[in-house]
C-alpha cells in the first residue's frame, strides 16, 4: 500500500473529497476504555447520524457475530470465480516464457490453432502484470512483443473446450527467442558488471492495493534509487547520542499463495463485458478493463461474490484478465482463465530486503537519530522499500532513510499485507531490542519511553499482565541444548480512507431490508459487518439483513487494500441505513397515527419512544405508500484532518533446539487495535491469520531461484513451505477499543497490523533471548539457525 | 448470480440410473500399472510431460485419439451417474466441470494443499490425484453430500460456530478431512488433531479455529458413542 499511500497527505486526501455543506457540532466518543473514555466536539455534516456509544452499549455492532456467509462456505455453496460455469464457456491457459530474459523473435500459433477443440489463440502485445516500464521507451529496439524479463512471463494463450485441451494446445505454440544474459539474485544484480534487467531507468506503477516504488529516483545499473528522505539533522542526532546500535538484516522473497489462484471468467458481449474476478477490488477491475478496452465503465460489469484470498496481489485486470477478455471476444464465448499454482507463485510476491540500520539514543532511551539503508528486489517491478516502521513507530527528531529497488529477472513484487513493514519491522524492532540490551533496559520499558501511541501503551500493559514476561530470563540463560526465550515486537499501520465508498439500503413493503454495494468480501468478513451496521439501525438481527456485495452494478465500493475496507465502507453503510430509517419512519408515521420523531426501530418492531406501543416492522412496512423506500450515500470525509495510525504488540515464547536448529513456537499473545471493532470474531480471526502468516514468513517460506537457469525452483505448495496446522502454537488475541472520533462508525481494518508485521521481529527477539544470538536473516530454517549459532561452517542463505 | 447457478455445459451423456451402464467395465478396477497399460499410446501422450507433448506436435495436427472417452458410472453422494470421460480427467475436474459439484476446490492440482479432499469409500483422498475413470463402483462423497444448508453435518456447524475459515476456499477440504478424522485412530490431544489436519493448507491462517471445531465435534462424538 505502500509508498503511494504512505506519503498520503490527509489534506490532499480531503481535497479530493466533496465539499461538505452545512455542518453541526456533535459530541463524539473518544479514547480507549482502559485509559478512560471522553467525548470531543466535532463539526459533522448536518445529516450525519447521531454518534454511537461504546460497543458495550450497542446491540449488534461490536458483538461477536457469526459470519454472514458461513453456511454457504461450509456447505460448498459459495461460488468463487473458479466455480463460475457459464453456458458455452471455454477454458484458457497462458503459455509462459521459458527463458528468463530475451527478445521474442517470433510466435507461431498455427499448430495450436489447428488443435482440435481450440477456439481462440491470443498473443500478448502489452504486459499488464506489473513489469516496470522504461522511462524512455527508445532505450530499447521496438518490438511487437514485450521483452521477456522473467521466466514464466505470459506470452500467449489458448481458449479451448476443456482445460486439458487448452494446456496441450498452449504447449504447441512455438516461440523463438533471442536470449539475453540474466540475473536473479539481488546481490548479484548490484554488481557493476551484472546483466541489466532494463537497458535504462524504469518505473512500475502501484496497484489499487499499493505496491510500486518511487518514480523520480536515479537508476544505476539495476539499482533503482535511492529514494532519500530526511527529517531533522541525523548527523547531529548521532553526535548527540550516548549509545549507537547498528544492525544488518536480510529477509527473503515471500509469495502470496492465496488458495484460489488469480483468475477471471470473461464474458464479452456486444453490449457489455462481464468479468467474474477473483479480486480485492471490483472497482479497480472495472476501471482497468474500461481503460484497456476503451469501453465506457457503464458497460463493464465486475462480479466477485466469493473470493479465495488475495493478500494484496489481486487488483486490476492483470495479464490473465486482459488475455481472457481478448480470447472471449475472439471466440464469441465466455472464457475462464485461472492461473495454475506454478504461475501463481510467479505472478507476484513480497520483495526481499537487505537492510542496514543505525540508531542513536540517550542513556534514558530517548532516540536521537535513526538511519536506514535498504536494498530489496521486487523482481521486474519496484516497491521494495522498508522504511515504514523506522519512520513511523517511535518518536525521533532525526531520521534518514535511503530505499533502493534492485531489479532482477524474476516475477514482479506486489502489495502484500502491510507492504514493506514485515521486512522493516524485522530489522527495526530487533535493533530497538539491541538498544535495550545496550542500555540495560527491559524492552517493554524502553518502548514506554519512545512510543507515543496511547493504544500501544495499553497493549503493552496487557502483555505485562497476561503473559510470562515478568519471568523473562537473561539472554542465553538456559544451559541445556533446548533454549527457551520470549520476545515482543510492535507494529504500526496507517488510517487510509477510500472515499469511493457508496451503498444503497432498501426497505421493502414486507419489512425486509437489503444493503447493496460493489465492495467485495475477500475473507475479512465485510458482508458480516455490513449486516451488523444495518441491523443496529433497524433493530433486526444481522442475519435478517440481505447483504449484496461484489457487483459493480451496485453503488461503487472501496478496493480492499491497506486495511481500508471497514473504515471506508461502514460509515457509508451506517449513514445510508440511518437515512433509509428516517425515510421509512416518516412514511409510516402518519398511517400509524403519530409523527416520525416519536418512533424508533427496536427488536424487530416500530416502537413508540415513550414505550406506549409497538408494532412489528413487517406490519408497519405494509403501510408504506410505495413498495420500496431506499437511500443511497457516499462516504463523507473524516471529521478531522489527522494522521492516525493503528498497531499492535505481539509477544512470543519459543524454544530453540540448538542441536537440530529447529525453532518451536510455543505461545503467541497479541494485543491489537483497529478503532471500533465491529465484529470481534472476524477481527480476531484476521489477527490469527496475520500471526500465522508472520510465523510462516519467519520460519518457512522462501522463494528459491535457480541462478543457472533463472527459474523459480519451488513454485508449488510442497517445496514452498507454508505453515500448517501442525506448526501452530497456542495463540491468544485481545482487542482494544480505540474510539477516534472520525466517522459515524469509527471502524478500521486490521488486515495489515494483524501480526504479519511483528512476528518475524518478535520471533527474532525471542530467539535472542533464548540463545544470546541475533538472527539476522529469515527464514529461520534449521540450516540458517545452525549457521547463526556457529554450529556449521555454512553461510546463511540470504 | 443466477448465471452462476445454471448447469454447466452438460456432458454429452449423464444417466442417473444403471440402465445405460456399460456392460463392460474396462476401467472398473485397476492398478496404476494396468491403468497405464490400458491407456495405450494415446493415453501416454495425453498425460505426457511438456517436452513429450511438444514432440507430439505432428501427431496433434491430425485430430488424435485424445478425445476418446470411456463410460464410467460414479456413485457420488449416493447417486449413480454414468458419464463419458477422457481417461485423463481427474476426479476433481470431473466433479467440478462435468457434474457442477464445485464445492470441491482446486488449490494446487498436485496433492499439496488438500482443498480438493473428498471421501472415497469413507477414506479421505485428494481428488486431484486420482482419475475419475478409476472409481467405477466406489462410493464418493463430496462436501455437498456431507450436509446442506438447513441440515448441516455437525462438523460444518462447528466450523460456522468457531469461525473456522476466512476466505473459505480451503474450507470444503478442511471439513472433508475433519469428518474423516472422526473415524481415524488419532489420539485425543490438540497435537493429534493438528497432525491429522496437517494435509490441508489454510493460507488465511484459520487453523486455531479449525482445530477448535474439530475438537468440539470429536468430543461430542466420543461422548455419544
Amino acid at each position: 500500500m505502500a509508498d503511494d499511500m504512505m506519503v498520503l497527505d490527509p489534506e490532499a486526501q480531503q481535497e479530493k473529497q466533496p465539499k461538505v455543506g452545512e455542518t453541526k457540532t456533535a459530541s463524539v466518543l473518544f479514547g480507549i476504555p482502559q485509559l478512560g473514555l471522553t467525548h470531543v466536539d466535532r463539526q459533522v455534516p448536518v445529516d450525519e447520524p447521531p454518534p454511537l456509544p461504546e460497543n458495550s452499549a450497542l446491540k449488534y455492532v461490536g458483538h461477536p457475530t457469526v459470519r454472514y456467509d458461513g453456511v454457504q462456505k461450509v456447505s460448498g455453496r459459495g461460488k468463487y470465480t473458479a466455480d463460475v460455469h457459464l453456458p458455452g464457456m471455454l477454458y484458457a491457459y497462458m503459455l509462459g516464457a521459458d527463458v528468463p530474459h530475451g527478445r521474442i523473435l517470433s510466435v507461431d500459433t498455427s499448430a495450436a490453432e489447428r488443435y482440435p477443440g481450440v477456439k481462440a489463440v491470443y498473443v500478448i502485445e502489452h504486459d499488464y502484470g506489473g513489469i516496470a516500464e522504461l522511462r524512455d521507451p527508445k532505450a530499447e529496439t521496438p518490438s511487437r512483443y514485450p521483452v521477456v524479463r522473467y521466466a514464466g512471463q505470459p506470452i500467449a494463450a489458448v481458449a479451448a473446450t476443456s482445460q486439458a485441451v487448452a494446456e496441450d494446445a498452449a504447449k504447441l505454440i512455438q516461440v523463438k527467442y533471442d536470449p539475453m544474459p540474466f540475473v536473479v539474485e539481488r546481490g548479484d544484480a548490484r554488481q557493476a558488471d551484472a546483466p541489466l534487467v532494463f537497458p535504462g531507468p524504469a518505473d512500475a506503477a502501484g496497484s489499487a492495493g499499493g505496491g510500486g516504488g518511487p518514480k523520480d529516483v536515479p537508476q544505476t545499473g539495476n539499482v533503482h534509487g535511492p529514494e532519500k528522505k530526511t527529517k531533522g539533522d541525523p548527523e547531529a542526532g548521532f553526535k548527540e547520542a550516548d549509545v549507537i546500535v547498528e544492525g544488518e538484516y536480510f529477509t527473503q522473497v515471500q509469495t502470496h499463495s492465496a488458495l484460489e489462484t488469480h483468475g477471471v471468467v470473461a464474458d464479452w458481449k456486444p453490449d457489455e463485458l462481464t468479468i467474474y474476478a477473483s479480486t480485492q477490488g471490483t472497482a479497480s477491475v472495472r476501471d482497468e478493463f474500461a481503460e484497456v478496452f476503451k469501453l465506457p465503465k457503464s458497460k463493464v460489469r465486475v462480479i466477485t461474490e466469493f473470493m479465495g484470498g488475495g493478500f494484496g496481489a489481486k487488483f486490476g485486470a492483470g495479464n490473465e484478465g486482459v488475455v481472457a477478455a481478448n480470447l472471449s471476444r475472439k471466440a464469441g464465448a465466455p472464457v475462464r482463465l485461472m492461473l495454475d499454482r506454478r504461475q501463481e507463485h510467479i505472478v507476484s510476491n513480497r520483495p526481499d530486503s537487505h537492510q542496514k540500520l543505525r540508531i542513536g539514543a540517550k542513556r534514558d532511551g530517548t532516540l536521537t537519530a535513526i538511519e536506514l539503508i535498504s536494498y530489496g528486489t521486487a523482481g521486474v517491478g519496484t516497491g521494495a522499500g522498508t522504511a515504514g516502521p523506522a519512520t513511523n513507530l517511535y518518536k525521533c527528531a532525526n531520521i534518514r532513510t535511503e530505499e533502493n529497488d534492485v531489479f532482477v529477472n524474476a516475477g514482479p513484487g506486489a502489495a502484500f499485507r502491510a507492504p514493506g513493514h514485515p521486512q522493516g519491522c524485522f530489522a527495526f524492532e530487533q535493533t530497538i531490542d539491541d538498544l535495550a540490551v545496550k542500555l540495560n533496559m527491559d524492552p517493554l520499558d524502553l518502548r514506554e519511553k519512545i512510543d507515543e501511541s496511547p493504544a500501544r501503551k495499553v497493549e503493552r500493559q496487557i502483555i505485562r499482565e497476561k503473559t510470562n514476561w515478568r519471568d523473562r530470563k537473561a539472554a542465553g540463560a538456559d544451559t541445556g541444548p533446548v533454549k527457551r526465550g520470549m520476545g515482543i515486537a510492535q507494529s504500526v499501520w496507517y488510517r487510509f480512507v477510500d472515499m469511493d465508498s457508496s451503498c444503497e439500503v432498501r426497505v421493502a413493503k414486507d419489512g425486509s431490508v437489503e444493503v447493496l454495494s460493489a465492495v467485495q468480501d475477500i475473507g475479512g468478513g465485510t458482508k458480516t459487518i455490513l449486516a451488523q451496521v444495518v441491523a443496529e439501525e433497524f433493530g433486526i438481527p444481522p442475519h435478517n439483513v440481505q447483504v449484496r456485495v461484489g457487483d459493480t452494478r451496485y453503488p461503487i465500493g472501496p478496493n480492499s487494500g491497506g486495511s481500508v475496507t471497514a473504515g471506508s465502507i461502514t460509515p457509508a453503510i451506517r449513514n445510508t441505513a440511518w437515512q433509509a430509517k428516517q425515510k421509512f419512519l416518516q412514511a409510516v408515521a402518519a398511517p400509524l397515527g403519530t409523527t416520525a420523531d416519536n418512533l424508533e426501530l427496536r427488536d424487530g418492531n416500530v416502537a413508540w419512544k415513550d414505550g406506549s406501543r409497538s408494532v412489528s416492522l413487517r406490519s408497519a412496512a405494509a403501510k408504506m405508500p410505495t413498495s420500496e423506500i431506499s437511500a443511497r450515500t457516499t462516504r463523507v470525509p473524516d471529521y478531522e484532518k489527522a494522521k492516525l495510525t493503528y498497531g499492535g504488540v505481539d509477544y512470543v515464547e519459543l524454544a530453540v533446539d540448538t542441536e537440530t536448529g529447529r525453532v518451536h513456537l510455543e505461545k503467541v499473545f497479541g494485543v491489537h487495535d483497529c478503532g471500533r471493532p465491529i465484529n470481534p470474531t472476524g477481527v480476531i480471526s484476521q489477527v490469527h491469520g496475520g500471526i500465522l502468516q508472520g510465523i510462516s514468513y519467519a520460519l518457512f517460506e522462501q522463494r528459491v531461484m535457480d541462478r543457472q537457469k533463472g527459474y523459480m525452483l519451488n513454485a508449488n505448495l510442497e517445496s514452498y513451505k507454508i505453515v500448517g496446522a501442525r506448526e501452530v502454537p497456542e495463540i491468544e488475541v485481545e482487542l482494544i477499543e480505540n474510539y477516534i472520533g472520525q466517522s459515524s462508525t469509527d471502524a478500521a481494518g486490521i488486515g495489515e497490523s494483524a501480526g504479519i508485521i511483528t512476528l518475524a521481529a518478535a520471533i527474532g527477539n525471542a530467539f535472542y533471548n533464548a540463545t544470546g544470538v541475533r538472527m539476522r536473516s529469515i527464514p529461520m530454517t534449521p540450516s540458517n539457525v545452525l549457521a547463526a549459532l556457529g554450529k556449521t561452517s555454512g553461510e546463511m542463505t540470504v | 448470480m443466477s448465471e452462476q447457478n445454471r448447469d454447466p455445459a452438460v456432458p454429452e451423456k449423464i444417466v442417473t440410473d444403471e440402465t445405460e451402464q456399460s456392460k463392460e467395465k474396462p476401467f472398473g478396477h485397476f492398478t496404476r500399472r494396468t491403468f497405464i497399460a490400458q491407456l495405450g499410446a494415446a493415453g501416454i501422450a495425453a498425460t505426457a510431460t511438456p517436452s513429450l507433448a511438444a514432440a507430439a506436435t505432428q501427431e496433434a495436427a491430425a485430430p488424435s485419439a485424445r478425445e476418446e472417452t470411456i463410460a464410467v458410472t460414479l456413485s457420488i453422494n449416493g447417486k449413480k451417474q454414468t458419464l463419458n470421460v477422457e481417461p485423463r480427467v481427474t476426479l476433481l475436474d470431473c466433479l467440478r466441470e462435468r457434474l457442477n459439484l464445485t464445492g470441491t476446490k482446486k488449490g494446487c492440482d498436485h496433492g499439496q494443499c488438500g482443498a480438493c479432499t473428498v471421501h472415497i469409500n469413507g477414506r479421505r483422498v485428494n481428488s486431484c490425484l486420482t482419475f475419475a475413470a478409476m472409481h467405477e463402483g466406489d462410493e464418493i462423497t463430496t462436501i455437498e453430500g456431507i450436509g446442506q444448508p438447513g441440515n448441516l453435518h455437525p462438523m460444518q456447524a462447528a466450523f460456522v460456530e468457531h469461525d473456522g475459515y476466512q476466505c473459505g476456499y480451503c474450507t470444503s477440504g478442511q471439513i472433508m478431512s475433519a469428518v474423516a478424522v472422526l473415524k481415524e485412530p488419532w489420539g485425543p490431544e490438540d497435537k493429534d488433531v493438528r497432525e491429522a489436519m496437517s494435509g490441508n493448507i489454510c493460507r488465511c491462517g484459520a487453523y486455531p479455529n479449525i482445530v477448535a471445531a474439530v475438537h468440539q465435534v470429536r468430543g461430542n462424538s466420543q461422548k455419544s458413542s
